[in-house]
């Protein structure tokens, strides 16, 4: 009862407050701005201030596709002109000459990404789910085991020794998968998320029903859940697809390098390819000298391009993600 | 034992649910916990597999851990990853924190909305293409920073071997690829906060300034604290790829860009020395476990709530 008094004086105080705000802003509109709004001064230097910083975070992106289209030559006279002055496509005609290496990249990638990301999302929500559950009687001791991996790790070196020496995944393609496919800091993110979203309740009845423990996960939970399966499915996603460094320690395979890691050795793998590509090749000779620096800059272009056209899509989802667990209970 | 077996019988359901999590976090979380003691052996691959190379390589006591620290690079690699870090996470925390109060106060909500978007795109971008977005401006010959340089009659500088510059490019980057993400989250915070506190202070006559000194802050506080606590326990970490990709493992850089994480990888890959680069990961794990309790240890005195465990 006394909850409901207070509740009831907040209303009808914050209400006031707002009849009293409109009052004052009506009587003088012209003299007196709103009391809450910052001076027209103050509200353009913080425009500038901030359209600077934006401006700043996405125009390298804008400059390399420039630079991409920009002719090798010019590059060479000019170097890397904000508006160069002779545009030209060479770089991209020259990349889809070696489109063998570049579609197999592709596929790597997503093939990795794809894969590892179910698999993260089923690891992650089962073991989060069973650890959040009072009747899982060891659940306590599961949390600890998750929970002990972030504040002590197992190094780079003996990482390494087990996934070459015991798993023997090098230069396989689930050294790309297996290695990234759980992370505690997910699952204790999404234990958050399970404890604060399933109510003991619904599960209760389910249970009187007589439904197995599979099947409210899979019937009850899962759906209830996605918004926060969505987050960890977006996180590992972006994990996979920007992941260059399991590729550096584990790949060497041609065949099995991701866009990344393609990218990250373009310099070495443009003239790899060039040289390995049949002498008589007839579309390299349109060239006239190869166009290295524009056709680095198109290959970050196409690496860059399916997160830049997504991500105005996506970025919602990954902004409610971030406040959907705490770390804490 | 009875007991026990029912027990698991009854747990059936959620055991099953763990095993996927359970045995990939033992073969790549804790048997390479139990591999660090290759720190104190000289590895040497024994033909009967994993195990075998680990049990039976032989013992060389602390001569890793002698050798290691009897060389510059420990100094250097420990000074540039703790010195590094600790910028971070004070500029990293202003930055993020000032982004966030200036994102909520900016009147055109819809230009708030483009700025957050982009903004947080570097977060989204790996490394690898952060380093060629760096060399656009940073490339001795074709550079937009040299041509720059150019219109004020200044001779171009070669920057991927000045190790001078390097500190404030590493802290550039690192603060154009987090702001976004750190002031999200902040922003996240402050929109959570109740408005009748704004509304109370405005009644008792406080400027905006002083609105976000009273209100906002300590409203954030928690946050702050526990997103510290959780970037000092990680102080011993950095981030790979700022400190190898973007300075395009330039040797001339080392000096500035070498930190414990790029040591440990050099060190393996380029070297083959895995006694003494366990030992420096054995090194860097233990410390940081160690700054992780001792942290959470402090906060927990000061303000129970915000400790992490």
């Amino acid at each position: 009862m006394p909850e409901l008094g207070q509740n009831q004086l907040g209303v009808d105080l914050s209400s006031t407050v707002k009849v009293m705000k409109g009052s004052k802003v009506k009587k003088g509109r012209k003299k007196h701005r709103d009391p809450r709004a910052l001076s027209p001064a103050v509200n353009t230097i913080i425009t500038i201030l901030l359209g600077i910083l934006a401006f700043a975070c996405i125009f390298p992106f804008i400059y390399v596709i420039i630079i991409s289209f920009t002719s090798e030559e010019s590059i060479v006279r000019n170097g890397f002109q904000i508006i160069p002055k002779n545009w030209s496509m060479d770089a991209y005609h020259y990349l889809w000459s070696m489109k063998e290496q570049l579609f197999r990249s592709y596929g790597v990638t997503i093939f990795v990404t794809i894969v590892g990301t179910v698999i993260s999302v089923f690891m992650i929500t089962f073991y989060a789910y069973a650890i959040s559950r009072p009747q899982f009687k060891y659940r306590r001791f599961f949390t600890f085991l998750a929970f002990f991996t972030l504040l002590f790790s197992g190094g780079l070196v003996p990482t390494y020794i087990v996934v070459t020496q015991f798993l023997h995944l090098k230069d396989t393609i689930w050294a790309l998968i297996l290695p990234l496919s759980m992370n505690a800091f997910y699952i204790i993110i999404m234990r958050t998320f399970f404890l604060k979203s399933v109510s003991e309740s619904i599960l209760e009845s389910a249970r009187i029903d007589g439904a197995s423990e599979l099947r409210i996960f899979f019937q009850i939970i899962f759906p209830l859940s996605l918004p926060g399966i969505a987050t960890i499915a977006l996180f590992s996603t972006l994990g996979y697809w920007n992941d260059w460094f399991t590729a550096l320690l584990y790949i060497n395979n041609p065949d099995l390098v991701p866009l990344q890691a393609l990218l990250m050795k373009i310099e070495a793998n443009l003239e790899f390819i060039r040289q390995n590509m049949d002498v008589a090749n007839m579309q390299l000779s349109i060239f006239s000298t190869i166009p290295q620096e524009s056709a680095k800059m198109a290959m970050v272009v196409i690496a860059t391009l399916p997160i830049a056209v997504s991500y105005p899509f996506f970025q919602k989802y990954f902004i409610s993600g971030l406040t959907i667990g705490g770390v804490k209970e | 034992m009875k007991k026990f077996a029912r027990d698991i019988y009854k747990n059936r359901v959620w055991l099953l649910m763990v095993l996927p999590g359970t045995i990939w976090l033992l073969i790549f979380s804790y048997l390479p916990m139990f591999g660090q003691v290759l720190a104190f052996k000289k590895f040497r691959i024994d033909p009967d597999g994993f195990f075998a190379s680990v049990m039976n390589s032989e013992w060389v006591g602390w001569s890793n851990f002698k050798y290691l620290f009897s060389t510059d690079d420990a100094w250097v690699i420990t000074r540039n990853t703790l010195v590094y870090n600790i910028i971070f996470i004070v500029v990293g925390l202003l930055a993020a924190v000032g982004t966030a109060i200036l994102l909520s106060e900016l009147m055109n909500k819809r230009l708030s909305k483009v700025y957050q978007t982009s903004i947080l795109f570097p977060h989204f971008i790996s490394w690898v293409i952060g380093s060629y977005f760096v060399f656009t401006f940073l490339s001795t010959e074709h550079g937009l920073l040299n041509h720059v340089l150019g219109w004020f009659h200044i001779d171009a500088v070669s920057w991927y071997s000045e190790s001078k510059y390097w500190p404030f490019i590493l802290v550039f980057m690192s603060l154009w690829k987090g702001v976004g993400y750190g002031s999200i989250v902040y922003l996240a915070s402050i929109v959570a906060i109740d408005r009748t506190y704004y509304e109370a202070a405005m009644i008792d006559g406080a400027t905006k300034w002083k609105q976000i000194k009273h209100v906002t802050l300590p409203m954030l506080k928690p946050l702050m604290i526990i997103l510290t606590i959780m970037n000092i326990g990680r102080i011993f970490n950095s981030d790979f790829g700022l400190f190898y990709q973007v300075p395009r493992d330039s040797g001339a850089l080392y000096s500035v860009t070498n930190v414990i994480d790029t040591f440990v990888y050099r060190g393996l890959m380029n070297l083959g020395d895995i006694g003494m680069s366990t030992a420096a990961g054995l090194y860097q794990s233990f410390v940081g476990f160690i700054l992780v309790l001792i942290t959470n240890y402090i906060v927990r005195k000061v303000d129970e709530e915000s400790a992490l465990f």
